[in-house]
């Protein structure tokens, strides 16, 4: 594996230089798209959400593809960077220039966010397997009811925390509540953008590209193929498992912080930090093909816009997306289809008709 | 290869949806349209475009249901009534499953259909990321049950409901000035935003009021299947009153539960409470003598009241809740408003907006939650109406 | 004695979660795969028997057979055209996601079929609950009959899987597929078995919960489907009788830190309480532990 892999480089640099190109292609493609007024509203509403939801899908095909565990708890992550940066701007707001602000949220999003993936990795990485997944999605689950009852507030004394109500947070009259429990946060400052969001998940893909071709993520890849013989060659398997799966966290922080400058409130409901979330994102890595990154975020992009374009159907809208989601994976998995696909694909062909022409 | 097929397969998918979308936009289109016909002949293609958000799919679907189903009979009845101004109305809808996300997305996705105005959105934590949207457009929104202080933050936004702070206070008083108790128990829902601002505002005010709260319980939106702890620790806590902040589905749940525990307390709710007669199968002998503090009851005796009801149970099946009522008393609160200024479907999206922010504040009308004037700042006045239900049926108090 | 009420409670909640958890680790066990689709096959049973009784005014019992008719059609349906053909797909996460989409496929089609208003269910159970001092302590008779039917499934199971040939076909199957295959076992009938086997338990989960908590929509399976996979991990995935002993323990706990701690955390407390668990003993209370081949 890491032979071929070495061989491979090339056509590694090759492989990542075109899913940059992918990207900034879209990028620019939808910027002229959005200059000459020829788009949709809904659309552009979505593009921000296209990249959070690519940047989460790549950092968690970092996790399930090259590290090969099971992660159900990887919007927990999300959860975590979304809360910490919106708190800092919320914090900061006006004391500092929004520019370098939004920078700061972000940097400190993926800092808080990597640093519980280090701490719950810890644990949770001497699991295997199912139960390495359940726990995770324990993990996840803990952070989002905990971010449910946090209540932070501020004012002239200084900081006030409380896990009860906002009452308890005996604050002066003057106070501001910043995160209120189940209420969350709102009025966050509206920082993100589409060319933000694409120069964080140019970066995302570069960190994560990188780590795949670089020594260590050719270890953790070794660990995934064989963890025996990995240890048998003297490769430290807490530290990398520890190390992809931070910077995994990191990452999921990275889109929290975006996802959370991009609507004017953050609560952490079911739907968008809960399993529910996680499970959707490892939807898209699967189908996106595991280990494949390209592939995460052509997914990724697909199965957002997916149910969104389908809005005119209605109520069927869901029950449609169900059904292309269950075809979709048949179509890309089942060993049939890919029999099916290898005997009837375009390359194979033409590589056919032209045997058959130099045939005659 | 593999990779270039899946890219291949996901693109045939999305294309294929695309196609799909438009031919259902068709079907759509043809039966407002259809209507419009028959509403006002002299309409030519110029209508009022209103826009309705809120979760049609999910856990929260009931309530987007509800709204949905409402505000197409208002938009039927103000159609045959020759519309607003002369100009027919087309009620356009947009899912949201309960999601801020999903619900800018509602919102996008309608003003790409022409929407001018908004009813909506439904539930309070997408209306907030909404209604800074809708800022940012300065288009009109009035929301039929987004509760939260800050739905109506910005001045474009009112709402039909009552705020939570006022139910929490409002319920508070109540019940310290009748002197239904000195014990109060509350039960409420943790992870959700109006019940835990009613709670917040209910339990600030109860130290101002001759009882005093001997336990607070909350669940979460997870968890809200058994509740027998809570029960239990209200019943051994000695509440003579159990104050339920949250919506009839989890109270039918406690009820049932209460009664498990022989536990017969008066229970008082707000107006999630409303609806709990008519869920389907409920044993009603359970809920008597609950008390709720709600401006809707669907078994009123008022023509209005019955009409819509009726109707509502021939379109839809079931009987409408409080926020079916919200929702067709914002429909036609935008009808008056409109008609107030004299809107035209041409005038500009802001120039509507700003047209109806002032009028808003002038008219008063007496729908189905009573009647109802509105404030600058987008807060609705109406009476709530104390019930009490009594064999079966809600009775005023 | 406030005690003993929090206990007996979380007994009767953890009864539940046993039930479910039961049809959950079944099929892990056999088949190797997280049924996300579980808890939507417990919500379809509830809907057959809802209608059952209140449209056609079929009888409990008859209803509850109805719905295990129909669930154990519908779960082999499910396996055939969605679980069946990934079987060998490389990787045991497709399937995973396939069931996901099963799962979201059966939560609409109810919302669609059904509407999204609750429905009160009436209970199955026509059992006066038993009293003790004077009153101050019930046990409904919705616990008790889920505790027996829980107990009667449980040994059923268990006396299935280790004396009948389908039952240790389904063993060997789950030990090893491979060479269950060469030694003449018929995998793929085993596994629809499996699948049959737990829809039809499902259909009485569905049952159970809805008489313990009546209250029905689309949804309804979704949560404590989740929360029951959670303790047929808790009790060791693929051991019947530990899915047992997790699903009460998971239910005890719930009840006593709500009691207790705090009503708003106890979600991240069962959840807590979980990982300790899985961290000292990796693989549940009750699960095998498997060595690792070099």
């Amino acid at each position: 594996m890491i032979v071929m892999k070495k061989m491979k480089l090339d056509k590694n640099l090759k492989s990542s230089l075109i899913t940059y190109g992918m990207v900034i292609a879209a990028y620019i493609v939808m910027q002229t798209l959005v200059m000459t007024d020829n788009i949709s509203s809904l659309m552009e509403g979505l593009f921000v959400p296209l990249c959070i939801y690519s940047i989460m899908a790549v950092s968690l095909n970092l996790t399930v593809g090259i590290l090969g565990e099971l992660s159900l708890g990887h919007a927990g992550f999300m959860c975590i960077g979304a809360f910490a940066g919106a708190f800092f701007s919320k914090c900061m707001n006006g004391a500092m220039p929004d520019g370098i602000r939004f920078v700061c949220a972000i940097l400190i999003g993926a800092v808080v966010a990597a640093l519980f993936g280090f701490l719950i990795g810890i644990p949770v990485l001497r699991l295997k397997g199912d139960y390495l997944a359940i726990v995770t999605l324990g993990f996840g689950e803990i952070i989002k009811n905990l971010v449910n009852v946090f209540y932070v507030g501020r004012d002239a004394n200084g900081f006030h925390f409380s896990m009860k109500d906002a009452m308890s947070l005996g604050m002066e009259a003057d106070g501001e509540v910043i995160i209120k429990g189940a209420q969350g946060i709102t009025k966050t400052p509206q920082d993100s953008t589409f060319t933000i969001g694409v120069i964080l998940l140019l970066i995302a893909l570069f960190i994560v590209l990188n780590f795949i071709n670089s020594r260590s993520g050719r270890a953790v890849m070794a660990i995934r193929d064989n963890r025996i013989a990995a240890e048998s060659i003297g490769i430290n398997i807490t530290k990398y498992k520890l190390m992809a799966f931070s910077i995994s966290a990191g990452l999921a922080g990275v889109a929290g912080v975006l996802y959370a400058h991009n609507l004017t409130t953050l609560t952490a409901l079911p739907k968008n930090f809960g399993y529910n979330q996680s499970i959707m994102i490892l939807v898209y890595v699967v189908l996106g093909g595991i280990g494949n990154i390209r592939g995460s975020v052509i997914a990724a992009v697909a199965l957002t816009l997916l149910p969104e374009l389908m809005r005119s159907l209605q109520d069927y809208r869901m029950l449609i997306y169900a059904v292309v989601l269950i075809g979709a994976m048949l179509f890309t998995w089942a060993p049939k289809a890919k029999e099916f696909r290898e005997k009837y694909s375009p390359k194979r062909l033409l590589a056919l008709k032209k045997a058959q022409k130099e045939a005659k | 290869m593999k990779k270039k097929l899946l890219s291949a397969l996901l693109c045939v998918a999305m294309v294929a949806s695309l196609v799909v979308g438009c031919g259902g936009k068709e079907e759509t289109a043809e039966a407002p349209a259809a209507a419009e016909e028959s509403a006002s002949e002299e309409a030519t293609g110029a209508t009022f475009k209103i826009g309705g958000i809120g979760p049609s799919t999910g856990g929260a679907a009931i309530y987007g249901q509800a709204v949905k189903n409402a505000a197409e009979i208002a938009v039927a009845e103000i159609n045959e009534a020759g519309g607003i101004n002369g100009y027919p109305v087309e009620f356009i809808w947009g899912d949201d499953e309960h999601d801020a996300e999903k619900s800018v997305n509602a919102y996008n996705s309608l003003k790409d259909q022409g929407m001018q105005m908004l009813l909506g959105t439904v539930t309070s934590t997408p209306c907030i990321a909404v209604a800074d949207e809708a800022a940012a457009d300065n288009m009109f929104l009035l929301t039929p049950s987004g509760s939260a202080v800050d739905c109506v933050a910005n001045d474009n936004a009112f709402r039909v409901c009552f705020s939570d702070p006022n139910q929490g206070a409002a319920s508070a008083q109540y019940i310290g000035e009748n002197g239904l108790a000195t014990k109060v128990a509350v039960i409420y829902d943790s992870s959700d935003v109006y019940s835990s601002g009613i709670y917040e505002t209910f339990a600030a005010e109860a130290t101002n009021q001759p009882f005093e709260i001997v336990a607070a319980e909350a669940f979460t939106a997870d968890n809200k299947t058994d509740f027998s702890v809570q029960v239990q620790k209200a019943k051994d806590a000695g509440a003579d009153l159990v104050f339920l902040p949250i919506y009839y589905q989890e109270v039918a749940l406690i009820l049932n539960e209460a009664s498990k525990q022989a536990y017969a307390p008066v229970f008082f709710g707000c107006d999630g409470v409303d609806g709990l007669l008519s869920v389907e199968g409920f044993d009603t002998a359970l809920a008597e003598g609950v008390m709720l503090l709600t401006p809707f009851v669907a078994d009123e005796d008022n023509e209005a009241t019955q009409n819509f009801v009726a109707k509502y149970e021939e379109q839809f099946g079931g009987v409408p809740n409080q926020f079916a009522a919200d929702a067709y008393d914002g429909m036609y609160a935008i009808k008056a408003a409109a008609e107030k200024v004299g809107l035209t479907p041409d005038m500009s999206i802001s120039d509507m907006c700003e047209a109806m922010k002032v009028a808003m504040t002038e008219i008063s009308i007496d729908g189905l939650t009573g009647d109802i004037t509105w404030s600058a700042d987008g807060e609705p006045t109406k009476d709530p109406k104390a019930m009490v239900i009594k064999d079966g049926a809600y009775t005023a108090m | 004695m406030s005690f003993l009420g929090y206990l007996i409670n979380g007994v009767s909640l953890g009864s539940v979660y046993a039930i479910i958890a039961l049809g959950y680790t079944m099929v892990y066990g056999i088949a190797k795969m997280l049924n996300f689709a579980h808890g939507d096959v417990i919500m379809v049973g509830a809907f057959v028997i809802y209608t059952a009784m209140s449209s056609a005014g079929l009888s409990p019992i008859l209803s509850v057979i109805l719905a295990m008719v129909l669930c154990t059609i519908l779960g082999m349906t499910i396996e055939k055209i969605a679980y069946r053909p990934l079987r060998n797909a490389g990787s045991p996460l497709a399937v995973l996601i396939t069931a996901i989409g099963v799962s979201y496929l059966l939560q609409n089609l109810g919302l669609l079929i059904f509407g999204a208003d609750t429905k009160s269910f009436k209970s199955i159970v026509n059992m006066e609950a038993l009293q003790f001092a004077e009153g101050q302590l019930t046990i409904s008779g919705e616990t008790i009959v889920t505790i027996i039917a829980c107990v009667i499934i449980m040994f059923a199971l268990t006396s299935f899987v280790k004396y009948t040939k389908a039952g240790r076909a389904m063993v060997a199957v789950s030990e090893d597929r491979g060479a269950a295959q060469l030694m003449g076992i018929n995998v793929n009938g085993t596994i629809a078995l499996t699948f049959a086997i737990g829809s039809a338990l499902a259909a009485i989960a569905g049952a159970l919960l809805c008489s313990a908590y009546p209250s029905l929509s689309p949804y309804v399976g979704s949560m404590p489907g989740i929360k029951a996979f959670v303790a047929a991990v808790f009790g060791g995935i693929g051991s019947i009788p530990g899915a047992m002993i997790g699903g009460i323990l998971l239910g005890v706990i719930e009840n006593l830190s709500k009691a207790y701690i705090s009503s708003q955390l106890s979600d991240a407390i069962v959840f807590g309480v979980l990982i300790v668990v899985l961290l000292v003993k990796p693989t549940g209370i009750l699960g095998k532990n498997i060595q690792e081949k070099v």
